[in-house]
């Protein structure tokens, strides 16, 4: 039988296996970066604030992506439930994305601004205080710990390497930038917006003073989620959208 | 038998120090110069892993001689039947933790090591990596030589393989539990841990290739083309997936290449092919040689394992995007991968018939034969999930199931139903086999373990196809002035029951490997058999068969 031919030489049976296992995924994948059209032009769009991707950081070595989605589907409940459906250009500057594949608990897409700073102190420290239903672990910790921040600059530079547009202004800046966000009313406050448009500046673990802590970062890496792109100028039906 | 060459064996050895040596050296520096404490402890390991590996290999050197190639090497094969047992006892038990974790809260203890988002990986990596792959290596390497007629390739390598995935698992969920993760599902491990493991997998296609060149018999026999399909497309997934950009060479963090929608297909690119690849094709492999070998009948059809093994692979690698319906994700991805899914269904069950159908003539083998049992039902789970599967990636009944428990279940009929089934019709085979034993300890504690599994495994799904049915149309019901009707957190309220329910099939199921595990060890210490009459003659080690059939029956 003509089959023998794999049968008997186990670098053919290698090369034809190569052969077919390749083209599924040359076919999806490959023109997702070639295609202009996968990611829709938006205006709003910026990479995160150094203090904003701490917490990212926190959110995924914690975790949370095995509970919560990020991505709202365009379905009619999901939309009213979550709001606007999400785009692919409100993760384009996600290493890794974090669309999720459970909701345990419920997307968090565009959680930010949704909760008030409180409830999220109150809702990480134990949230059956706030959720009584609720089955999520509690996270007293990220308040006790200091935060890390002292290589924000290695990690923006890796991030630059991937491809995110932070600059070497932003990079240098890194660590003063994560004390601004939590220094409300300052001159580096004022700086930090302007490199990080709609940027929210506040003590966010509402404990007065001192260092900027997990808590800081976690919550305002949630009270920033989905409110970038702004949707008064986004048209799904625009001629340089899909 | 050609004797090894005095050159041969001063290479081997010196090769197999200079890499411990190499390794320490990696270790040591991570160890004293790592920028965070993981990276200084899991330095640490390499460093003692390489040591220990390397004082083993220059105080035992490699004997040669004629007596060495005339016998398969059997003892990388015991190690990782043992680790299989192991590692699934602490995969299973982990996954019923963080079951009952979603019942009772507090059980998360409100600690960073102990919460659900940590553990799961654990549980996650633990049955697949650990559990499944260690049978995989096993059963791989058990039936790569046999089929060939041809000890296995190299000696130290095949060492090399099985104690290097070992310490890759380590590494892998010690990082877990102190909160290092690249938060890919399934694809945790950082980018060092990624290296290691594409070392060793390099090594083990090297090790199972060359078994292939050493073969006697001519043709290559069906098994070992699923596994070596597995062995090359999980490289291939593996490396393309973990790409990303270490913060810092001597530090554990790192940052996936790819953002986004890219990285979202790419990701179930490869998410969806460790199940099509790793928990399908490589035990699909079990299946065709350990149902035969068990009931002593030729695989059904050649013509159909023929067209099953290359529809299989050519499909499964696009089926990835059913992941991601309704999406950022571009349509026409969504589309190809909910067409190519529900084609799938067809080689799936061409597959499972031709493991089914292998019984013809000896089916009286499912009713006194529990190993045989397991072998089988483990197949008919696998039909079952694979028309579940298409099912679910239909874009209308993923826009309820998706996100929901409907998944988690659907994924475990594969894993307790498929997979661990037909893994523990695999051990139960294999450990008679390596261990010289006339049968099992004990065929009734495989009874007991048969019956203790499946019925843990019903329960689970029920429950996960409730829960997981009722949260979709809970999360989609409009009352009667059109809004939605159910807080989110409602629908978390409805799924108590379900998870407790589920967390109890999951314990039966950690009860079954239990005793796996008694009988298991009592067979490799040879305690005697209560039941050796009941025990059909392939139970028994190939080398002692002929002793059995020539005691004549009573």
């Amino acid at each position: 039988m003509k089959h023998d031919i794999f049968e008997k030489n186990s670098l053919i049976l290698l090369i034809g296996i190569l052969i077919v296992v390749s083209i599924g995924g040359l076919v999806e994948i490959a023109p997702l970066f070639l295609l202009s059209s996968t990611i829709e032009k938006v205006q709003g769009m910026r990479p995160y604030s150094p203090l904003e991707l701490a917490g990212r950081d926190i959110y995924i070595r914690e975790g949370c992506y095995n509970c919560h989605s990020q991505m709202i589907r365009s379905l009619r409940d999901e939309v009213e439930r979550y709001g606007h459906y999400s785009l692919a250009a409100e993760s384009m500057y996600d290493h890794p994305f974090q669309w999720g594949s459970k909701r345990t608990g419920p997307d968090l897409a565009r959680v930010g601004g949704k909760y008030s700073d409180n409830w999220h102190v109150d809702h990480m420290r134990d949230p059956r205080s706030v959720v009584p239903e609720s089955v999520m672990p509690g996270y007293p910790f990220l308040a006790k710990r200091k935060l890390d921040f002292s290589d924000m600059g290695a990690r923006m530079k890796a991030l630059r390497v991937a491809g995110v547009p932070y600059t070497d202004e932003m990079i240098e800046k890194s660590q003063e930038d994560v004390v601004a966000q939590i220094s409300p009313d300052s001159a580096e406050a004022k700086a930090l917006l302007e490199r990080y448009p709609k940027a929210q500046v506040r003590k966010f673990d509402r404990a007065p003073g001192g260092d900027p802590t997990e808590l800081d970062a976690m919550i305002a890496y949630l009270q920033m989620l989905g409110t970038l792109v702004d949707f008064t100028k986004f048209d799904a039906a625009g001629p340089n959208l899909r | 038998m050609k004797a090894t060459s005095e050159e041969v064996i001063a290479l081997s050895g010196a090769t197999a120090a200079l890499v411990a040596v190499l390794i320490a050296a990696i270790g040591a520096v991570l160890a004293l110069f790592g920028q965070d404490e993981v990276i200084r402890f899991h330095g640490a390991l390499f460093l003692i892993a390489a040591v220990a590996a390397g004082y083993y290999v220059l105080a035992h050197p490699r004997e040669g001689g004629a007596d060495e190639q005339a016998h398969y090497m059997d003892g990388p094969i015991k190690v990782a039947t043992i680790a299989a047992v192991v590692w699934g006892l602490v995969g299973f038990l982990v996954g019923d933790i963080i079951a009952w974790q979603l019942a009772f809260p507090a059980l998360n203890l409100d600690l960073p090591w102990t919460n659900f988002g940590r553990l799961r990986p654990v549980h996650t990596s633990a049955v697949i990596f650990a559990f499944g792959g260690n049978v995989l290596l096993a059963t791989s390497f058990y039936v790569v030589q046999r089929t060939s007629r041809a000890r296995i390739a190299g000696f130290w390598a095949p060492w090399f393989v099985i104690w290097g995935y070992q310490l890759f698992i380590v590494l892998a969920a010690s990082g877990y539990v102190l909160g290092v993760t690249e938060g890919k599902e399934y694809a945790e491990p950082e980018w060092y841990v990624d290296l290691w493991l594409t070392l060793v997998w390099v090594v083990y296609l090297f090790v199972f290739l060359g078994t292939l060149w050493k073969r006697k018999e001519p043709h290559i026999y069906v098994a070992n083309w699923f596994y070596l399909a597995f062995i090359v497309t999980i490289a291939m997934l593996h490396i393309v997936n973990n790409l990303s950009v270490p913060v810092s060479f001597l530090g554990a963090k790192s940052y996936s290449l790819f953002s986004g929608v890219q990285d979202a297909m790419t990701q179930w690119w490869y998410g969806h092919n460790a199940v099509g690849f790793f928990l399908t094709a490589g035990f699909l492999g079990i299946m065709y040689y350990f149902i035969p070998k068990r009931v002593e009948r030729p695989v059904y059809s050649y013509r159909l394992s023929i067209i099953h093994f290359w529809s299989l692979i050519f499909l499964y690698i696009w089926a990835g995007p059913h992941h991601l319906h309704y999406t950022a994700l571009p349509e026409w991805a969504q589309t190809l991968g909910m067409t190519f899914s529900i084609m799938l269904w067809m080689p799936s069950w061409g597959g499972m018939i031709n493991g089914l159908m292998t019984l013809s003539g000896a089916w009286d083998r499912l009713r006194t034969d529990p190993v045989v049992r397991l072998l089988v039902v483990s197949v008919a789970f696998y039909g079952m999930s694979t028309f579940e599967g298409p099912l679910m990636s239909i874009k209308s009944v993923n826009s309820l199931s998706h996100y929901t428990d409907w998944t988690i279940g659907h994924v475990h009929s594969g894993a307790l139903g498929w997979v661990g089934m037909v893994s523990f019709g695999a051990i139960y085979c294999l450990v008679p086999w390596l261990w010289k034993r006339r049968g099992l300890y004990s065929l009734k504690l495989v009874e007991w373990h048969f019956w203790t599994a499946t019925i843990g495994i019903v329960l689970y799904i029920s429950a996960m196809w409730v829960s997981g049915i009722t949260q979709g149309l809970m999360w989609r019901a409009y009352d009667n002035l059109g809004f939605l009707k159910y807080s989110f957190v409602e629908t978390v309220e409805a799924m108590h029951w379900p998870y407790i329910i589920r967390a109890t099939g999951g314990l039966m199921f950690v009860v079954g490997g239990v005793l796996m595990a008694i009988n298991v060890w009592r067979t490799i210490r040879g305690e005697t058999s209560s039941d050796i009459a009941d025990q059909p003659a392939s139970a028994a080690a190939p080398e002692l068969r002929h002793a059995i059939a020539a005691t004549p029956a009573e």
